[in-house]
């Protein structure tokens, strides 16, 4: 599914991933947890194709293509996913619109139908339903006056939507209360599938209890220091990130 | 001494003027262009034309709009086809009966083009067209005074209500030359009357300069209530200047949107005089310009009684050499204790050669008075482009829905919501064509 092959990344010219190797096969659900400033988030927007990140050495190898030579949208037609750390706001477009917009235009990129408004408001009706979603968050505009809660819930309702085959998860748990938590965790879950691989980006074991990796990765200075079982992450929680990350400090 | 910008223009009027309608106007006419003779078109000098140069102007031998038959296939509208409206349609400035159809109206609502009244009844009319030398800032409105032909009276008596909105169309149809003309237009509501005046200006074809300098002033009478429409959407080769003067009394309300997307120069000035307590005014605007295009919106805004209120919000996206004037002054008078003035003015800016220039002025000459303002200036969010494009929006249509938001905000806040569609359709279209 996905292949990473030292890859380097710098931002304004100071680098921040510095020769990292990672391979996600279909299914599979890896955890990477890090200290701040570890590189956790350039990782999420190299793969998305965001600005002003340069690569500068490697390969990401996307169900065997360079994903690196894609637009962002076609990143996304082809199934990758980010659930943004900090969702952004988008005054005078509604909820609906913007998710019927996003679903066609991946749906047109795969040569299928587009959706019409009752088509689509179905499929919506259906997903609002399982992730436990107030109507209200549907019409508004795109995450203008939501809490943090509701911002990451209209995360995993894009993704309940989209249905991408490689989703990353850049710190979904941060700034959620304990139910807001298993919310989302069980949209997450609901989409395991043996066709679809997860990247979740965590700073805390917390969310791990709720969506349990196969594989833990600990990134700090911008490489995968140590890689091990779930219980990594438990090992985590005790120890803390000092052992790996002295620069950082 | 005459100003030479002004030799042209008071040569046309010399040929003319024996042929314009309403000979007992000829006294004013004769001080309206003495008036425009003496200050000439506005220049960078005046203040309040400190970033529109007419000076394109002076460079185009217009000639005066004659009574001509151009045939207009299709007529423009705002309004849901089929919406019952009355409907006035004036070419190159006159007015085309053959075009135009006014429903039944409610009792005592005159609603008749200008020249008729002109010549037969130019008594009336005169206390409206007073050749008061308003400076040389003005000369346009004296230049207006001395040509004008044609152009709308609408008077609305006490506590009538004209449901059906009134369309005035606008076209400019230069054949062979460049052509000038001046409409003139009057609204008069009465108390407690209320109607809906939606303006609609377009040019055909892509032929010569059209310069329309139009003059429009409405009296609204105490609780009095006006929704002012306009969409101007003239060809690349226009000049669209409009001054409109309004006097609110107590407890009236005069609301105006005006979307502007077309002409190669464009001004929209606006100045109410609040004059009676209780009296508001909500001026908005959108715009969107490109190529070399020129909009400037131009508000004043007098509070000269207690308990005024204003609010004014103008949203604009400028691309390529584009440039915006928005200059919006709001001035409390001393005596206006309690007034309420809000005004924002907001850009995106799609081109680095893109320009605005944004004068927000408050002049507070009362203590107790609750005034703002804003003006921002920014280009398209990229943060908001990146997570449209990482769902799989495709980036010309990321960055298109994201105009149209930020543009739709101040058409959605218009009252007409039949309205709406044809405005929102206006933004849909500009963004298609580039």
């Amino acid at each position: 599914m996905l292949e990473i092959k030292n890859l380097h990344v710098a931002v304004e010219g100071k680098e921040i991933l510095k020769g990292l190797d990672l391979t996600i096969e279909p299914g599979e659900v890896h955890a990477i947890m890090g200290p701040n400033g570890s590189g956790k988030s350039t990782l999420a927007y190299v793969m998305t194709g965001r600005e002003g990140y340069e690569v500068t050495e490697g390969q990401v190898l996307y169900q065997g293509q360079d994903l690196l030579e894609m637009a962002p949208e076609e990143r996304a037609a082809e199934g990758v996913f980010l659930a943004f750390q900090y969702p952004v706001e988008i005054p005078g477009v509604a909820n609906t619109t913007f998710l019927k917009e996003a679903a066609n235009a991946i749906r047109r990129h795969r040569g299928e139908a587009e959706l019409d408004a009752m088509q689509f408001l179905k499929l919506l009706r259906q997903k609002v339903k399982e992730l436990g979603i107030a109507d209200d968050m549907l019409k508004r505009a795109v995450n203008v006056g939501f809490s943090g809660g509701e911002k990451k819930r209209n995360e995993m309702l894009q993704m309940a939507v989209l249905e991408p085959r490689l989703a990353v998860l850049d710190e979904t748990d941060s700034g959620l209360d304990i139910d807001a938590l298993k919310t989302v965790a069980d949209g997450v879950n609901a989409l395991r599938s043996p066709e679809r691989s997860m990247l979740v980006i965590t700073h805390y074991q917390r969310l791990l209890d709720y969506i349990v990796p196969d594989r833990v990765h600990v990134l700090a200075n911008g490489r995968i220091q140590r890689s091990g079982g779930k219980e990594l992450a438990q090992e985590l929680e005790k120890t803390g990130y000092a052992e790996f990350a002295p620069e950082a400090a | 001494m005459t100003a030479t910008s002004a030799q042209p223009f008071m040569d046309l009027f010399a040929s003319l003027k024996a042929d314009l309608p309403g000979e007992k106007l000829s006294a004013l006419r004769e001080a309206g262009i003495s008036s425009f003779g003496s200050h000439g078109l506005p220049t960078p000098r005046n203040e309040s034309w400190k970033y529109t140069n007419l000076r394109p102007l002076e460079k185009i031998a217009f000639r005066a709009a004659g009574r001509n038959a151009v045939s207009i296939d299709r007529l423009p509208s705002l309004l849901p086809a089929g919406a019952a409206e009355h409907r006035l349609v004036f070419v190159n400035g006159g007015f085309r009966s053959d075009l135009s159809s006014i429903e039944t109206l409610p009792d005592g609502v005159e609603l008749v083009s200008l020249s008729t009244l002109l010549e037969h009844d130019a008594d009336r009319l005169a206390p409206y067209l007073e050749p008061n030398d308003q400076g040389p800032e003005q000369s346009l409105v004296a230049l207006n005074t001395a040509m004008m032909a044609d152009g709308v009276l609408l008077s609305v008596p006490r506590g009538v209500a004209v449901q059906s909105p009134i369309e005035l169309i606008f076209i400019g149809a230069a054949m062979d030359q460049p052509l000038a003309y001046h409409p003139r237009n009057l609204i008069l509501m009465e108390a407690e009357s209320q109607a809906v005046v939606i303006e609609h200006h377009v040019t055909l074809g892509d032929g010569p300069e059209t310069f329309a300098n139009t003059t429009t002033q409405i009296r609204l009478a105490e609780g009095a209530l006006l929704h002012h429409y306009k969409m101007q959407a003239e060809g690349p080769e226009a000049f669209h200047l409009e001054t409109v003067q309004v006097e609110v009394e107590r407890n009236a309300h005069y609301d105006a949107f005006g979307m502007s997307l077309g002409a190669r120069l464009s001004r929209n000035e606006v100045s109410v005089r609040l004059n009676g307590e209780g009296a508001t005014c909500h001026l908005n605007g959108a715009y969107m310009m490109r190529g070399q295009q020129h909009c400037d919106n131009t508000t004043v805004i007098e509070h000269l009684v207690p308990n005024t209120s204003c609010k004014e919000v103008f949203k604009g996206v400028l691309d390529d050499k584009a440039r915006a004037v928005f200059q919006g002054r709001i001035v409390v008078h001393p005596d206006a204790q309690h007034s309420d003035g809000h005004q924002l003015s907001k850009v995106m800016l799609l081109s680095d050669q893109a320009e605005i220039d944004a004068k927000p002025e408050l002049e507070i000459y009362a203590d107790d008075v609750k005034c703002s303002h804003g003006a921002t200036a920014g280009d398209l969010d990229h943060n908001a482009l990146f997570y449209l494009r990482s769902r799989g929006l495709p980036e010309a249509r990321a960055r298109s829905l994201l105009v149209e938001a930020f543009l739709a905000e101040a058409v959605e806040a218009i009252a007409a919501e039949d309205l709406c569609p044809a405005f929102l359709a206006s933004i849909a279209d500009w963004l298609r064509t580039e």
